[in-house]
């Protein structure tokens, strides 16, 4: 089995290319629908980058690769945020 | 109040051994601005070669900088062998080595006081007591009367993160229960062995109290109880996770 974390993890990355914390907002999975917190997402961290996947389906997310002088953010696999103000 | 995370320029003002594996960090940061209980920070290290590597740690306990006062962090950290940022952390790091923190970090897995008068559940394996440890002494700090119950899975008496604060913080809004996986305090003989889904649900708040549960852990301790909670009547809204390392 592959080692993976949560998105709490990615607290830190994501803070440098949003306002507020999206960790605790909740997603929609463009795989399964599911709704759940960004927390909850499986993390895997042994890509070349960070790698975030539904905890439901295991559809890809989002992945985050921290280039040095750039950070390159897909968010492909999330059809909705909600965030609170 | 929340605070924007931003990079911190620390300098290390105590260390101790926390366990046989764990070392406890001491933190003098000047531009700290607080954190929430349950937070976490990044800690970076950069190699001479220009190489970085950074990984995750709950903060155990903070205060603001004010005037003429640098802020305070308190890290405890356990030794992944072969880690890249822990060993030198646990092993290496001495008063007033200077480290680069980015935080306070995460707005998920966090407890502050008044906020919800549900009793809380709190449930760790190991190293994961860290930031529950926090949830509890600011639960504590507050004089917060919200029920507080703290399950606890660890090895032996001597792998107890904050021992003595844990224990000093028991009374009639926190509860504190240990489960041994290894060994038993030879004072205290009792059951040994892992985390039972009938241990869990005779030692926390039943579902029918509609607690709300933090559980940290080793990946393969918050899948386990996660599952097991929502078997013991929880609902899954009412469980925050958090997992940890074993990264390298």
């Amino acid at each position: 089995m592959t080692h993976h974390l949560d998105g709490n993890v990615l607290a830190g990355a994501l803070s440098e290319v949003f306002a507020s914390d999206v960790t605790a907002a909740r997603g929609r999975c463009a795989g399964c629908g599911q709704t759940s917190p960004i927390a909850e997402a499986m993390v895997y961290t042994d890509a070349p980058g960070l790698v975030a996947r539904c905890a439901g389906c295991d559809q890809v997310l989002a992945t985050l690769v921290d280039a040095g002088d750039r950070v390159i953010l897909s968010l492909a696999g999330l059809t909705a945020v909600e965030l609170r103000r | 109040m929340r605070a924007r995370p931003a990079w911190h320029v620390a300098t290390v003002t105590e260390t101790r051994q926390e366990t046989p594996t764990a070392a406890r960090l001491v933190l003098d940061v000047p531009t700290w601005p607080g954190s929430v209980a349950g937070a976490h920070l990044d800690v970076r290290l950069t190699a001479p070669d220009g190489y970085q590597a950074s990984r995750s740690y709950s903060i155990a306990a903070s205060a603001p900088a004010a005037p003429g006062t640098p802020g305070r962090v308190v890290l405890a950290v356990d030794e992944v062998p072969d880690g890249e940022v822990s060993p030198f952390l646990v092993h290496d790091v001495r008063v007033g080595d200077q480290l680069e923190l980015h935080g306070p970090l995460g707005a998920f897995f966090v407890w502050r006081p008044g906020e919800d008068d549900r009793p809380v559940q709190l449930v760790g394996g190991g190293s994961g007591v860290v930031p529950l440890y926090a949830m509890a002494a600011a639960h504590g700090a507050a004089g917060d009367e919200t029920p507080f119950r703290l399950l606890y899975s660890v090895r032996t008496p001597a792998d107890v993160y904050f021992a003595d604060e844990l224990a000093a913080l028991a009374g009639p809004s926190f509860t504190l229960d240990l489960v041994w996986t290894r060994k038993a305090p030879d004072d205290r003989p009792g059951p040994v062995g892992r985390l039972t889904r009938e241990s869990l649900a005779a030692l926390t708040v039943p579902a029918d109290q509609r607690p709300r549960v933090f559980v940290c852990g080793s990946t393969g301790f918050v899948e386990t109880v996660a599952a097991w909670l929502q078997e013991l009547g929880h609902a899954a809204d009412d469980i925050h996770t958090e997992r940890f390392g074993g990264l390298t």
